[in-house]
């Protein structure tokens, strides 16, 4: 097992060197940016889910005051602009290909759901720009839309596109069928569930944003835009859409606020505003509103589920069977296929040996946003199935709900471990992670809170889930071999400069998980310099080497893993360095806390002392050895990570109103080493306040006409600190092994674990009501509904 | 936001002048609703009218048993006052709860009860209360001022000036928040006042009412809790929502009345 050197910076709560800027409005976000001459793009949004455009006159509003351009899709069709390029294909049961409709910038002849591009203006000043665009004169013929996942493959159900028949994506599936059924025919008892995982809007603090630029003196393109990933939309925009070769387009993403997998994607507006600033020959800014991101930033989750998990009469997991429809929205966004698939149901072993499983997942369209991942992405909606079902068979075969997980457990000494749904994990300890969360959770004394709770009017329940995820994506030939239309290697490149100072250069991005604190601590560490003397840089195609970006908690475990291999290299070469310098043998030089000492003596350099004379190679091996100290390391991941943990969370359910508070949770996770342990206990506090957002509170919900009804923050509840406890928060560590660093990622693992402990509690609060399922949010009115319900039967 | 005309009158009379003379013309008071619509573009008024210079509009004074709040006075001053708190307490409690301090230190009871949004919580201090309104042409009661949703008396020229608020025996407000825009899902403003006890009821309906079947039951058997028991309200015309249907309204409403008369004691 790899260990990494545990000294002063690994391990160390360092405040977040970035946090200085972000809190006093220091920051450099894209709509900070304004370049001399610039102009605004106002985008006309479709006001229907499903319409034929049948004319759109444009005449008046170019003719209006300080408008520079009014575009549609055919302007854009007519300079051969391609369309945004899905990165994943799926293929179904029957070997087809999935269904891959065109996805123009600006709609073509139809738009598919609400606020659908129709057509961009551009003008002097934003004031201008929707002055014309009122002034639009669009005529559409409405078309009946599909709004939910569970009518869109309805027969007769209509059509978001022609060939996709009864709306269906992919049909697809994985795992063994024949041993499934196999097992459910002898199976002793069987625990069924249907259940809905909600559909959520992100809502990242910063709206999206576009700057697009272009020099005609250097025919460079630049872009400046709110992305988790530049390189990606480097990629996308320039070899699909725009065709532009990569040395003539820049991307940088500046200070990003918040993105949560939402701005990983290739949005229109980025290629409108590109495409638009080259046409014009003038600079093309966008800005969402947040109405805008809650119409058009990707969704997330929206699963609607049945599954069956088999028995033995001792409650062992023989088998489980699940099946899934997932909706897609009215196009494929960039990642979306291989949401509720391979980020899906290769999850669905979870923390347990259930020797067959066996999915089919059925992807549709309907007239809605598309979605994509977001936070967790797939193992969030696999992970609230598990652990909702495994509860629901603790109800029915009689058993405790923390003893049959524990029965169920893979071992701690079945590592490497290969489930039946293609993943294998490296390593985990569930049962330690259980028992830590017990005792953190005072779980033996829950009856007496509950008989307190009840002496005060309330009803009080208590929810497990041990979960596991798989994430720091991924093994570039196994995403390859499954329909990944990309590499998910991680770059990264360290600059020694002359006087031992050190510039990092990572192809992540960092936009809220304070990479400039955790990657400046593992160089650090690595080359024995003082945190002050690291800078981080990312964000910026001209500067940075090709990298993938962050998502799916990948950003240390593959990003910080080729930092890592950087230093390795330059290690070796100051080593050898060194030796010429001190006039040893190279076998000789020993490396530690920053300085290179010939073994047994008090002869030494220190790295400054090396980087100098690599830059100044004046006493230098020239014949063996380039000048200067900068390597760079491209580092593809040997296998997934997989953090897993406990999290068990108490509710309050007042029975008069239905209002449910949680009062108490603990997590305990387990997500490989940890570098900052305040940076890792800020990232579960988010992710488990967008999982008690999920459970309680958030719902996107669209009418039968396909209008989005909850499209501001006073009908989309997000969570706030006031909907929350103080969540204790442990970590419970077992190393990753096959990583440099030993880490596992713990970006997501918040959404991900706390979703299902919230509902386990809210069904054991209502179980005196004959409760045994509730789908996501457990709203006032639903709880107050199932408390009336149960009271009368 | 459309292009319109900004004017800052020093007297009331001004300001109903320029209301008079020109029918597109909004008064502009704390600006958290009107500034909004108008971003949104979903008003385009000829010009406004900013309050924020006539003398006099804000403050609270106590005289004898009667409250007077000037319109102009913000949510913020009303719940700091420890004149409101001790003349009555439910309405500070009240001026609290809505939205968050930005809001609370720029929005202003005028513009609240002038806008009449079917689920703000003044509108309901006011009728629970039996208050006065004071325009700049006349005295309304609040059972006369409000008409229905976003509707009330005001003349297209008049302007809330002020709202006097008699001092009850006891009241309470208790409020049922809308989980994200903490709007009143059910607000219940129950108050024991000189002229009798006043139930009234806000974000259920298309405007603020009186409950008139829990103003009974609580005169009837007494101002307490129990009184309340097995009196439910109709659902009939109530609201019906992506938050809460009319059905859970109308329960909502006896058990916030409920509570509402507990903690008037
Ligand atoms: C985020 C947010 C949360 C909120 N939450 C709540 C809540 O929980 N509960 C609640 O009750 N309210 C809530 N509000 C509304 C808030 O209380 C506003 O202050 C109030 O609705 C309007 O007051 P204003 O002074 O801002 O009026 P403005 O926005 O200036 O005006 C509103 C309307 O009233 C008219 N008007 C203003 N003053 C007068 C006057 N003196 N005479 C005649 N007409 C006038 C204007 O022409 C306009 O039509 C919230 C607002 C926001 C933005």
């Amino acid at each position: 097992m790899p260990d990494a050197p545990m000294t002063y910076q690994i391990g160390a709560s360092v405040k977040r060197r970035e946090d200085l800027r972000f809190l006093t409005g220091k920051g450099n976000y894209t709509d900070d940016i304004n370049r001399p001459g610039q102009l605004y793009a106002y985008l006309l949004r479709s006001p229907m889910a499903h319409a034929e455009i049948v004319s759109i006159d444009t005449t008046a509003a170019k003719a209006m005051a300080g408008v520079r351009a009014v575009f549609t899709g055919a302007d854009m069709a007519a300079d051969g602009v391609g369309g945004l390029p899905c990165g994943w294909q799926i293929h179904s049961k029957d070997g087809s290909p999935m269904v891959e409709p065109p996805h123009p910038a600006l709609a073509v002849g139809r738009v598919r759901h609400v606020g659908d591009t129709v057509a961009v203006v551009i003008a002097d000043t934003l004031a201008q720009a929707k002055d014309a665009a009122e002034a639009l004169e669009v005529e559409y013929k409405a078309l009946s839309a599909v709004a939910t996942t569970t009518e869109a493959t309805v027969d007769g159900a209509p059509l978001v596109w022609e060939d996709a028949k009864n709306n269906i994506c992919y049909d697809w599936h994985i795992g063994d069928k024949a041993a499934v059924d196999a097992a459910f025919a002898s199976a002793a008892q069987v625990a069924t569930i249907d259940l809905v995982n909600n559909r959520l809007i992100p809502n990242a603090m910063e709206p999206r944003a576009a700057l697009g630029d272009f020099n005609p003196a250097t025919g460079e393109h630049t872009l400046i835009t709110t992305s988790q990933n530049p390189h990606v939309i480097r990629l996308l925009m320039g070899a699909f859409v725009l065709k532009i070769p990569e040395h003539k387009l820049r991307v940088l993403a500046p200070d990003v606020g918040g993105g949560f997998g939402s701005k990983i994607y290739h949005y229109a507006e980025e290629a409108i505003c590109t495409w638009a600033a080259a046409k014009l020959k003038r600079p093309v800014k966008w800005t969402a509103e947040r109405t805008e991101s809650f119409m058009t930033d990707a969704h997330g989750r929206d699963h609607v589920t049945h599954a069956e998990l088999a028995m033995d009469a001792e409650g062992r997991f023989l088998a489980l069977r699940v099946s899934t429809l997932a909706n897609m929205g009215a196009y494929l966004s960039t990642f979306a296929p291989a949401v509720p698939t391979y980020l899906y149901a290769t999850l669905l072993a979870g923390v347990y040996k259930t020797p067959a499983i066996y999915a089919e997942v059925k992807a549709v369209f309907t007239n809605t946003t598309p979605v994509d991942a977001y936070r967790g992405a797939g193992r969030p909606e696999a992970t609230f199935l598990l652990e909702r079902l495994v509860d629901e068979a603790a109800r029915v075969s009689g058993i405790d709900r923390a003893e049959i997980r524990r029965r169920n457990f893979i071992p701690a000494d079945a590592y490497p471990y290969q489930t039946p749904v293609a993943l294998q994990y490296d390593s985990g300890d569930y049962a330690g992670c259980l028992d830590a969360a017990l005792k953190a959770a005072d779980y033996d004394g829950f009856a007496a809170r509950k008989a307190a709770s009840e002496a005060a009017g309330k009803l009080r329940g208590i929810g497990l889930s041990t979960y596991l995820e798989a994430c720091g994506i991924a093994p570039s030939a196994v995403v390859g071999s499954l329909g990944a239309r990309a590499g998910l290697f991680e770059v990264g490149k360290i600059r020694v400069h002359p006087t031992g100072s050190v510039t990092v250069f990572t192809g992540t991005h960092s936009h809220g998980q304070g990479h400039e604190t955790t990657f400046a601590q593992v160089v650090a560490d690595a080359l024995g310099v003082g945190i002050d003397s690291v800078e981080i840089v990312h964000g910026d195609t001209a500067n940075v080497p090709f990298g993938m970006g962050t998502y799916g908690s990948r950003s240390l475990a593959v990003g910080g893993s080729a930092i890592v291999k950087a230093c390795d290299k330059i290690i070796a070469k100051a080593r050898k360095i060194a030796a010429h310098l001190l006039e040893a043998a190279e076998s000789d030089i020993e490396f530690k806390d920053g300085l290179f000492k010939v073994a047994g003596t008090d002869r030494q350099k220190s790295l400054p002392e090396i980087s100098l004379a690599a830059y100044v190679p004046h006493n230098y091996p020239i014949d063996e050895l380039e000048p200067g100290l900068e390597e760079t390391a491209f580092y593809d991941p040997k296998n997934f990570t997989y953090p897993g943990g406990t999290h068990i969370c108490e509710v309050e359910v007042d029975p008069e109103t239905g209002v449910t508070k949680v009062v108490k949770f603990t997590a305990v996770d387990d997500v490989g080493r940890v570098i900052n342990p305040m940076i890792v206990e800020g990232q579960i506090h988010g992710g488990v306040a967008q999982g008690i957002g999920q459970a309680l509170l958030e719902q996107c919900v669209y009418d039968d006409s396909g209008q989005l009804l909850t499209g501001s923050m006073m009908d989309y509840c997000m969570p706030r600190a006031d909907d929350l406890p103080s969540f204790h928060v442990e970590n419970h560590t077992t190393l990753c092994t096959h990583n440099p660093l030993g880490v596992k990622g713990c970006g997501e693992v918040g959404a991900i674990g706390s979703p299902p402990a919230v509902m386990n509690a809210v069904v054991d609060a209502l179980k005196g009501y004959g409760v045994t399922h509730m789908d996501m949010p457990a709203t006032p009115e639903k709880v107050w509904r199932a408390i009336q319900a149960g009271t009368r039967s | 936001m459309y292009a319109f005309t900004y004017q800052k009158p020093k007297t009331v009379a001004e300001a109903a002048a320029a209301l008079a003379a020109d029918g597109d013309a909004k008064v502009v008071s704390g600006g958290q609703t009107l500034i909004p619509t108008l971003k949104q573009r979903l008003a385009a008024p000829s010009a406004l009218v900013d309050l924020g210079s006539i003398e006099g509009l804000a403050g609270i004074t106590v005289a004898g048993d009667t409250v007077t709040i000037g319109a102009m006075t913000k949510h913020a001053a009303v719940a700091h006052s420890a004149e409101v708190q001790g003349a009555i307490p439910a309405l500070a409690a009240l001026a609290e709860g809505i939205g968050d301090p930005q809001v609370r230190n720029r929005g202003t009871i005028g513009g609240s009860i002038a806008n009449h949004d079917p689920a703000a919580d003044y509108p309901a201090g006011c009728l629970g209360l039996g208050a006065t309104i004071v325009t700049s042409k006349r005295e309304l009661s609040a059972d006369d001022f409000f008409t229905g949703m976003f509707s009330t008396a005001l003349e297209d020229d008049e302007l809330v000036t002020a709202v006097r608020f008699p001092k009850p025996k006891r009241a309470a407000y208790a409020k049922f928040p809308n989980p994200a825009s903490r709007y009143a899902i059910v607000g219940v403003f129950v108050a024991d006042t000189a002229s009798g006890i006043r139930v009234a009821v806000t974000g259920a309906g298309g405007g603020v009412f009186r409950a008139t079947e829990l103003e009974a039951a609580l005169t009837a058997k007494g101002f307490a809790a129990g009184s309340l028991d097995g009196v439910t309200v109709s659902s009939d015309g109530l609201n019906s929502d992506i938050h809460a249907s009319a059905e859970y309204r109308a329960h909502l409403i006896t058990v916030m009345a409920k509570r509402a008369v507990a903690a008037a004691g």
